[in-house]
């Protein structure tokens, strides 16, 4: 009992990171119709980022640790934030009226250009993230829970409060379902859709920079190709969930995150766990072609 | 007709080529290398080609194509290294090539059957899943190595084989498009129930489409096992197999077969010449396949075709048959949005 709920966690953990990536390709495929594949190597950036900035708060600013977690958050998701607003604005705008896959390959195109740029400046060696939550276990109905654990679904779940708020409450939110559901009708009924797809690019890939900080504090390690994997993943999870649909994105998320740690624990060996994953994501995807939450596409002549 | 002259010194010019691609390595007139980079310009013509029909002809998005590859590499590669004593090695290579190109085919015809109910990014997801499932599943089965792959495979590519192959493909893939299950598989891009409704059997085209292409990748797979003597598991990644194909399909142009040639060639040439550039060479391609996009995003050749790969018969003077259709931006590859409108 005590592992099951120890793996429960473990699930929420990688859950957690899932959706604050997910988010950001479900949102700009929401808005677009884009699959950014782009967004991955975002989330990477984000954690380079996050390593510099932290670094630099800690080692140079002499900042105490709790300060840093905030404040290197923060600027890590300004930056990606402003990185994904520049890439829209100089690759996908451009394509806006051009054949759909011209611009999906632009996306592919823009993430292998993102790896490679960080592997030629930065070299291949993998880094180690600072250490920014004080890790101690706690102990939970007989299972042993780290401080770092909590802290990621914590600060992730309220991620996806605000954002959840943000998009049903405000002003900003309300012009960006008005351009998801119709741009050019949105277009016509003043809302500045150029304007409010850039601010879904910043929110996009804010969070999913902020994913990269969260997830170099369980995963410490990062290296240049550490978006590719994550990135498919979180891309899966917001398909399961019906893409375009943010809280679809959140729930495939934690499907895909149980799915991931629990499989290992059913099967004799870790090697399968690719295998089954996508082995269930292709039947359901038979059988429930749009997702869990996505609607039915209309089609039409 | 001044149309029909060319076609016969075509099929001349083909056939003369074949000694050359024999004779040329067997006296050493062109170093191994620039062989070498020959028969990989031959394996990606083979693959951009076989994905085309499915991405560029049919409009849907396929992006595991490396996992056809990866049976018929497989498959093959077990015929020659276990299954055959090696001195039958170069008469039974054209079977064993087959016998791939057979198994990748059957497992097309499994990915074609989601595709009756799912469309467009879905049937992206399904097909990516395939590529992991195939790359996952042969990393599990020890008997052909795991993860470390299988070795010891020996050298049976040659230039003039990649060269026979290449033409067979060519001119299959051809023939199907301006077969009747081409104009099928055509309609399935520009309406689907349209397509339905004017009684076109769009299972049967897709299922058409997807084994021809999945045949072929499967045939390239074995030439690249052949070629390479060493596979794993990895060499048939979603990254860097299947985006290179997608690369070099989009790279070329959509629904265009010269783009096919032409995409693959430049992309593998581009690939060998930028060696130098170390680290930085998979900096600049990727630049310069976003600009590309930007300034020409149906790629080089996107919708229209070479003259001398177009039927006689659907040859209308200037414009081929795909260009017509093409005519007036690029109707075919914009897709209805959720309201039924078409996106413009």
């Amino acid at each position: 009992m005590s592992e099951f709920i120890q793996q429960v966690v473990n699930g929420l953990q990688l859950g957690s990171v899932y959706t604050l990536i997910s988010l950001g390709y479900t949102m700009v495929y929401g808005i677009l119709r884009l699959i950014n594949f782009a967004h991955g190597d975002i989330f990477m950036v984000g954690s380079y980022a996050g390593f510099f900035v932290t670094s630099f708060l800690l080692g140079r600013v002499l900042l105490p640790v709790a300060v840093t977690f905030v404040l290197g958050m923060l600027l890590t998701m300004c930056l990606t934030a402003l990185l994904a607003v520049s890439i829209e604005r100089v690759a996908y705008r451009p394509l806006r009226n051009a054949p759909r896959m011209s611009a999906v390959i632009t996306a592919l195109g823009i993430g292998i250009f993102l790896e490679n740029f960080t592997l030629a400046t930065l070299g291949p060696e993998p880094r180690r993230m600072p250490v920014l939550i004080p890790s101690t276990s706690i102990r939970i109905g007989g299972a042993t829970v780290s401080t770092v654990q909590v802290a990621i679904i914590l600060v992730s779940l309220l991620l996806m409060l605000l954002l959840d708020a943000f998009v049903t409450r405000t002003m900003t939110g309300i012009a960006m379902r008005a351009v998801s559901f119709d741009r050019n009708v949105a277009l016509l009924l003043g809302v500045p859709t150029n304007r409010i797809i850039s601010v879904t690019f910043a929110i996009g890939s804010a969070i999913a920079g902020a994913g990269g900080i969260l997830y170099g504090q369980a995963y410490p390690i990062i290296d240049p190709y550490m978006g590719i994997r994550i990135g498919w993943w979180s891309f899966i999870a917001a398909v399961v969930g019906g893409i375009g649909n943010i809280r679809g994105a959140m729930v495939g998320s934690f499907i895909l995150g149980f799915l991931e740690i629990f499989t290992p624990v059913v099967l004799p060996s870790s090697t399968y766990r690719d295998f089954v994953a996508f082995s269930l994501l292709l039947l359901f995807l038979v059988f429930r072609p749009t997702g869990i939450l996505g609607q039915p596409v209309m089609k039409k002549v | 007709m001044p149309e029909r002259s060319p076609k016969l010194p075509l099929s001349w010019i083909l056939v003369a080529m074949l000694p050359l691609t024999i004779i040329l390595p067997a006296f050493n007139l062109v170093n191994s290398y620039l062989q070498q980079v020959f028969m990989y310009v031959g394996i990606n013509i083979i693959l951009t080609a076989s994905l085309n029909l499915i991405n560029g002809y049919m409009g849907e998005f396929s992006v595991g194509h490396a996992a056809f590859m990866a049976i018929g590499a497989y498959v093959s590669a077990i015929l020659t290294v276990w299954v055959f004593p090696k001195a039958y090695g170069p008469f039974v290579f054209p079977l064993v090539l087959v016998a791939g190109g057979i198994a990748a085919a059957l497992a097309g015809l499994l990915v074609a059957v989601p595709s009756f109910r799912t469309r467009g990014d879905y049937l992206a997801i399904v097909t990516l899943a395939f590529n992991m499932i195939v790359k996952s599943a042969l990393e599990n089965i020890d008997a052909v190595g795991g993860p470390r792959g299988l070795l010891g495979i020996e050298k049976l590519t040659s230039m003039a084989w990649v060269y026979v192959w290449v033409v067979i493909s060519i001119y299959c893939i051809r023939n199907v498009v301006y077969s009747n299950y081409g104009r099928g598989v055509l309609s399935i891009r520009e309406d689907e129930i349209a397509a339905e409704l004017v009684t076109v059997d769009t299972r049967q085209c897709k299922v058409v489409a997807f084994v021809i292409a999945a045949f072929f990748a499967g045939v390239a797979g074995g030439l690249f096992a052949h070629l390479l003597q060493f596979i794993n598991p990895r060499s048939f990644a979603l990254f860097p197999k299947s985006t290179e194909i997608l690369a070099m399909v989009y790279l070329g142009g959509v629904g265009s077969i010269g783009g096919s040639i032409l995409g693959a060639t430049i992309f593998t040439v581009m690939l060998e010449v930028l060696r130098p550039l170390g680290v930085w060479r998979w900096v600049a391609i990727p630049l310069a396949l976003v600009l590309l996009m930007i300034f020409r995003p149906t790629g080089i050749m996107g919708l229209r075709e070479w003259r001398f790969l177009v039927p006689e018969t659907e040859a209308i003077p200037e414009a081929s048959g795909p260009a017509q259709r093409g005519a007036g931006g690029t109707p075919g590859l914009k897709e209805a949005d959720s309201h039924g409108n078409p996106a413009d």
